[in-house]
């Protein structure tokens, strides 16, 4: 599935969305960044409730397709601005992150 | 030795909101390079890790990415506090990072650890007091 296809498949929010047709292929959730940094996987959905700045440079080096801001978490424009300069995705969604996790699981 | 392209880059201490952008611009530069993405996946992993680590914990510090025909070396380097026991920073889940630092969602103690294990080389030389420089190579044959 594509980030687009996810995002209108559970209404996610799209906030960052310059590469809407990337291939999401699993997915990895957490909020400690060397954690994210070695465990997801190239084209993963990472699901977190973490939205500062420094989420925009993870996403972009572990190659992550999409980051998910669980629970109704938002970021603010700058890191949005950033993540459309650097080609990262960001999408938000008021479910908890176990509930994103099982829908995303059940979809790819 | 070889010939061999080099990218450098003075790495700000004071900066967390640009931290990272030196690894930015290597996986940039590397996929100009048209090398191939698993590469450059780690070294995008190692050298984020150990330029975080720079802002972090040694107040700044220059990056070197030498890419040969063969291999790419990163080179880290800083004049910080310096790494007391090496073995004991190298041990998953060690950090000694402030509660400050933590709440962005670094200090889980796997940097070190990362470097390491997407890198096929890894060498820390750091005395206290004078500094760190960690040296990492990843093969391209
Ligand atoms: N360049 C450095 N200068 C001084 N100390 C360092 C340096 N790099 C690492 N350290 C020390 O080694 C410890 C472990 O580093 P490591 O990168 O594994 O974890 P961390 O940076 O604390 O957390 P994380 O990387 O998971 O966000 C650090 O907490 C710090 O005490
Ligand atoms: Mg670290």
């Amino acid at each position: 599935m594509t980030v687009q296809q996810i995002i209108e498949k559970f209404n996610f929010s799209p906030l960052s969305l310059p590469c809407p047709e990337r291939e999401v292929s699993g997915g990895y959730t957490g909020d400690l960044l060397s954690w994210v940094m070695g465990r997801a996987s190239q084209d993963n959905a990472w699901i977190t409730i973490m939205s500062n700045i420094n989420i925009v440079a993870v996403a972009s080096l572990s190659d992550v397709s999409v980051v998910i801001l669980a629970e109704g978490v938002s970021a603010d424009s700058g890191v949005l601005e950033t993540a459309e300069q650097k080609g990262v995705n960001i999408v938000s969604s008021e479910l908890p992150a176990f509930e994103i996790a099982v829908r995303i699981a059940d979809s790819v | 030795m070889s010939e061999f392209l080099n990218f450098h880059f003075d790495v700000d201490g004071e900066n967390f909101v640009s931290a990272g952008q030196a690894s930015v611009q290597v996986k940039k530069n590397l996929r100009e390079l048209g090398l191939p993405p698993e590469i450059i996946r780690q070294v995008s992993i190692a050298m984020y890790e150990g330029e975080i680590n720079m802002v972090i914990h040694a107040g700044g510090g220059v990056a070197d990415v030498n890419v040969y025909e063969d291999r790419i070396v990163i080179i880290l380097a800083d004049t910080g506090p310096g790494i007391k026991d090496i073995e004991l920073a190298m041990t998953e889940g060690y950090s000694t990072a402030t509660d400050n630092v933590r709440s962005l969602g670094f200090g889980a103690g796997m940097g070190l650890p990362n470097m390491k294990r997407y890198t096929d080389e890894m060498t820390i030389e750091s005395e206290v007091g004078k500094g760190t420089t960690i040296t990492m190579c990843v093969y391209l044959k």
